[in-house]
């Protein structure tokens, strides 16, 4: 009796039976009874899925970092423990603080640039009229909706040296010199590449979040402050901008994930070239260890990099945790 | 107050401006793709196609094995939402609904495991994946991409199972029904659209996964989509029309399912991530 009021009926007939049965029947007190256990019990698969499926591969990325793995250990299956050489090996070259470097600097301007530019166009939803707003939805949401791997493809194609559009169009505005340029040829034109790309993408959605948001600020706080003799400036400051800080915490933090880990973009757009000058963390991890067979060495940059993100995302995590607390 | 006629100008010419940003890029794929190829490398560019040709699809959908990469690519991500969607409903209805010891733990642990940076942690898992001998399987993806998506899963319904009116529910047990008959018949069908709007977001994550089958299926018959279409710029040299077309084929259910459950997708998102 105890299993079947965890369980949901199996078919309607049963529910139909349960359901005549009437109110005081044994299963209620069943429940009562195990009640204190069944919150664990409604967890337990989301915690065995956590557990086996996120914790573990963690662990195994902690010990395969202290490991000497390369192609032959990974073809004849031994285990060759060699402490922290990977670490010493990976925080002593100058690679790996370039690579973590050019990371922090990529995450924090694309990070600004969807921020403000995200900011500016939810700001601007807010004061078109219905019909202007609903059309520059639509056109969000498109780009939004555009899966990274076909949005990647799209940018190489409208970035294309032979018969790109951007290219077309700069030529046509006098640039003739970007005629037949090559976008992937150098570091920053192929970050430029890739940044637009990020922000054309994560603009939507900070945009239309941050409209829903205004939605919801009560007209009476614009109409106190307007009494007060607020401008249109003062009234965004003291009004707009406070109701909204919880919210652009929340998204900046958001960004600054997804930013960080923009593996797909950077490695599809030109394999973190050219010359390994776009690589950024997780692909640098990705070729050191999966592209030249470093594979202790990668978990090592791995771990690290997962630190570099904690390390990140700290002070946000914290003002959540503080949060959650007060909540409960 | 009347605003002058600049005031009233400039953020429907600036909207429009953006519009036009926005779109373009999607816009130019799908252009692409139905041009004559003669169209497509051109000195000028054919802004309207005027002759539309399907033969960059038939060559994109031509490749070998192409209906395995969508079976399986289907297969991975339908399973991998549906048992996200099942374990999740579980979990976010005690999150929700129950008092309990180290509930505010659980939900920690969750917001933790969404930041999980998957794409670094693709040498571990490859190594797991190869010492149990599952390697281009279909079964690995699945469970990981399932994951991948549980814990926003899980945040976000926990916010739609609390907008449920908890009298609701009381109110059926005391019409009779047990605990969990009351969630069935009354919560459960409130709940649709949060369901809906969840697995779309998850689906979104399982059919762009590209990093992991990456590494894991080295095999086309265990490959999936993304890998298909990453796969023509150096299978077609810079045969933009196929790639373009490929591209389309691949973006075309991800956009027809987004512009229709937006609006309500958003609003979860929102109140599984900003409320933590």
């Amino acid at each position: 009796m105890t299993v079947q009021t965890e369980r949901p009926p199996s078919g309607p007939v049963d529910v139909a039976k349960r359901a005549e049965s009437g109110p005081a029947g044994p299963g209620r007190r069943a429940a009562s009874r195990l009640g204190p256990l069944t919150p664990y019990l409604l967890l337990l698969p989301a915690c065995a899925a956590t557990v086996l499926l996120l914790g573990w591969p963690l662990l195994k990325d902690v010990l395969l970092s202290f490991q000497n793995l390369n192609m032959a250990q990974l073809i004849q299956h031994v285990t060759e423990w060699n402490g922290i050489d990977n670490y010493k090996e990976v925080l002593t070259g100058e690679d790996f603080w370039r690579v973590t470097l050019r990371s922090i600097l990529f995450t924090a301007v694309n990070v600004v640039l969807i921020m403000i530019l995200g900011a500016l166009v939810g700001l601007l939803l807010a004061r078109l009229g219905r019909r202007m707003r609903v059309t520059l939805m639509i056109g969000l949401v498109l780009a939004w909706a555009m899966p990274v791997v076909a949005a990647t493809t799209v940018y190489q194609w409208l970035f294309a040296q032979r018969f790109g559009v951007v290219n077309w169009v700069l030529d046509k505005l006098g640039w003739h010199s970007m005629a037949d340029y090559s976008w992937t040829s150098s570091q920053m034109s192929t970050f430029f590449v890739v940044t637009v790309l990020i922000v054309w993408q994560s603009i939507p959605f900070v945009a239309i979040n941050l409209y829903a948001a205004t939605t919801t600020i009560p007209s009476e706080l614009y109409e106190a402050a307007s009494l007060d003799g607020a401008g249109g400036w003062q009234s965004f400051t003291t009004v707009t901008l406070p109701f909204l800080r919880p919210f652009l915490y929340a998204t900046t933090f958001l960004e600054v994930i997804w930013v960080f880990k923009a593996f797909v973009q950077v490695f599809t757009i030109n394999g973190g070239g050219p010359d390994r000058l776009t690589e950024i963390l997780p692909v640098y991890a990705y070729i050191e260890g999966v592209g030249n067979q470093h594979y202790g060495m990668g978990a090592a940059i791995a771990v690290l990099t997962i630190l570099i993100l904690l390390g990140l995302t700290a002070y946000y995590l914290r003002i959540v945790l503080k949060q959650e607390e007060e909540e409960v | 107050m009347k605003r002058s006629l600049f005031g009233r100008l400039w953020p429907n010419v600036t909207a429009v401006v953006l519009f036009i940003g926005f779109v373009f890029p999607v816009y130019w794929m799908f252009a692409t793709a139905f041009k004559p190829t003669g169209d497509i490398i051109s000195e000028d560019p054919v802004w309207f196609p005027t002759d539309i040709t399907f033969e960059h699809f038939k060559r994109a959908t031509g490749v070998d094995h192409f209906w395995t990469y969508v079976t399986n690519s289907l297969i991975v991500t339908l399973c991998a939402v549906v048992l996200a969607l099942v374990i999740a409903l579980a979990g976010s209805f005690a999150l929700a609904r129950m008092r309990f010891k180290g509930r505010r733990g659980f939900v920690i642990g969750f917001m933790l495991a969404q930041m999980a940076p998957w794409e670094v942690m693709i040498i571990a898992m490859y190594m797991i994946v190869r010492d149990a001998s599952m390697l281009n399987s279909l079964v690995p993806l699945t469970v990981f991409y399932m994951m991948m998506i549980l814990p926003f899963t899980i945040l976000t319904l926990r916010g739609f199972v609390a907008a449920v009116p908890r009298e609701l529910e009381e109110a059926a047990m005391v019409d009779g029904c047990t605990r969990a008959q009351a969630f069935r018949k009354v919560i459960l069908p409130l709940l649709a659209p949060g369901l809906m709007s969840t697995s779309l977001f998850g689906f979104i994550t399982a059919w762009n996964e590209f990093p992991l089958v990456l590494v894991l299926n080295k095999e086309t018959e265990a490959q999936t989509l993304p890998l298909w279409l990453s796969s023509f710029q150096t299978a077609f040299g810079n045969d933009w029309g196929a790639t373009m077309a490929a591209s389309s084929l691949f973006a075309i259910p991800i956009l027809i399912l987004f512009v229709f459950l937006q609006r309500r997708a958003v609003s979860g998102l929102t109140a599984g991530a900003v409320k933590g």
